[in-house]
Order: C-alpha cells, then structure tokens, then sequence
C-alpha cells in the first residue's frame, strides 16, 4: 500500500463518518460542525486530484461561506434546534432502504463499466490546470457564457435571498 | 496508485449519505446540509473523471465551479426561506409546512 493510497483511506473514513454525523447527530450545531469536517476532507481530496483552485475555493466558498451561513440560520431558528423528540421522520427507515439500495445500484452499475479501474495517467509536465482553468473561464470559445449565467444567477440569488428575508415590520 | 474506482464509490457513499439526510431529517436546515453533502459528491465525481479521463481538457473543473456558484445561490435563497417562515410560523420542521397542501 502506497502512502497516497494511506493518505486517501484515511480521508475517505473522515469524511463519511463526519457526514454520518451530519445527518444523524440530534444537535444541529454539532451537525453544522461535522459538516466543516466533512468539506475540509473533500477539499483534501480536490488537491490529491491535482485540482488546487477547487480546493482553496472549497475551503473559502464552502466552509468560510455556506457552513458559517448555515450556522448563523441555526442559531436564528435556536428554539426549534433545541426541539426535543425525534429528529427523524417517523418513515426514516424507507430513506435508509432507498439510500441503501441507491449505493448498491450505483457500485454494481459502475462496476461493469469497463473503465471503472482506470490508473491515474500522468499529467503532462507543461500542463497547468491553474491556467488553463483560469482562461477556460473567460474565453469566448470555451465557458465565458456559462461563467456570466451563473455569476448573473449568483447576483440574483443574492438580492433574492435579502427580499426574502426582509423583516418588514421593523424596517 | 488509486484506481478511479475508489473515488467513485466513495462519492456513491457520500451522496446516499446525503440523500438520507434529504429524506429522513425533520428540521429544514438539516435538510440542506444533506443536500450539500450530495452536492459534494457530485463535485467529487466531476473533478475524478477531470483527472482520470481527460486531463487535457479543463470542462471537469470548469464545471465544479459552476456547481459552487449554484450550491451558494442555493443556500442563500434556501437559508432566507427558512429564516422568514421561522418568522411567520415560529417553525422549521419541515412537515409543519404544508401551506401549498390542500
């Protein structure tokens, strides 16, 4: 076993068993927090893949971002997160056999595919993705169009999202 | 040296995780953790084919970075629902909100 290969089991453990947690820990701050475990392991693995922007923007977007945003909502909505009672749907043993027969489903449907054990090829020594990343998005001919769809739906999102919380009582 | 399948089962598993927390968790921020859980999965598949299948090409990476825009839109909007009918109905359990049920 190659210490790559160490280096990935040990990651791999982490972020399933942090995202475990997540959905089954009964605290909702504590859920929030395996969440920032579960992300940070991800974006060990965007780095082990050679993909070093999806890594920094992992950590910045999703962890320094989303997690921190979702534990603001957590403490907004503090009365009900330390609801006492199941946390579960009363049905929760349908989403395992659903969750359970999807895994299964997936593993032996990508296991006959031919290309399912591919070794890692080597990347090209003057290849960068950084760059190469970088002018792919502003490009004409690559996805300069989807870039702007998406910051565009981002921008909107944004303003959305204040309307829709705007206390309209106080202000 | 890792063969592409463990990075796809491992994602398998990350995303039924997810999909799990999607169905079964009562509380609505709960559910959209899980969804960032699935979300994660997918970026993890997209960015191992990148590497495994063409690592010439740069669509892979290009396209987890759309998924990023798109899971922070969606969080947003999501986060900014859940705080106003928190404000409305003083609850989040998802299966007190049933105000489109008729």
């Amino acid at each position: 076993m190659t210490p790559l290969q160490i280096i990935f089991l040990i990651t791999s453990v982490g972020i399933l068993g942090s995202a475990l947690m997540v959905v089954t820990t009964r605290n909702l701050v504590h859920a929030a927090l395996w969440l920032v475990v579960s992300l940070f392991g991800v974006a060990v693995l965007y780095v082990m893949l050679s993909a070093a922007f999806l890594a920094v923007a992992q950590v910045v977007i999703y962890i320094g971002a989303i997690a921190i945003l979702m534990i603001f909502a957590i403490m907004l909505t503090r009365r009900v997160a330390k609801d006492s009672g199941p946390q579960t749907n009363p049905n929760w043993t349908w989403a395992v056999v659903v969750a359970a027969a999807l895994f299964g489903g997936l593993t032996w449907l990508l296991s006959s595919w031919n290309g399912f054990s591919t070794p890692i090829p080597e990347l090209s020594s003057r290849a960068d993705p950084l760059s190469q990343l970088g002018q792919a998005l502003v490009s004409p001919n690559a996805y300069v169009l989807p870039f702007e769809v998406a910051s565009v739906l981002l921008l909107s999102a944004l303003i959305g999202a204040i309307m829709v919380a705007w206390d309209r009582r106080s202000g | 040296m890792i063969p592409l399948s463990w990075y796809l089962i491992l994602a398998a598993a990350l995303f039924c995780i997810g999909l799990y927390g999607v169905l079964a968790r009562k509380n609505a921020v709960a559910i959209l953790m899980g969804i960032e859980l699935m979300l994660n999965a997918v970026n993890i598949n997209l960015v191992a084919f990148w590497r495994y299948r063409t690592p010439e090409m740069i669509a892979g990476q290009a396209y987890a970075v759309m998924v990023f825009a798109v899971a922070a839109a969606e969080v947003a909007v999501g986060l900014a629902l859940i705080i106003s009918i928190y404000r409305r109905r003083s609850t989040i359990v998802a299966d007190d909100i049933d105000m489109l049920k008729f």
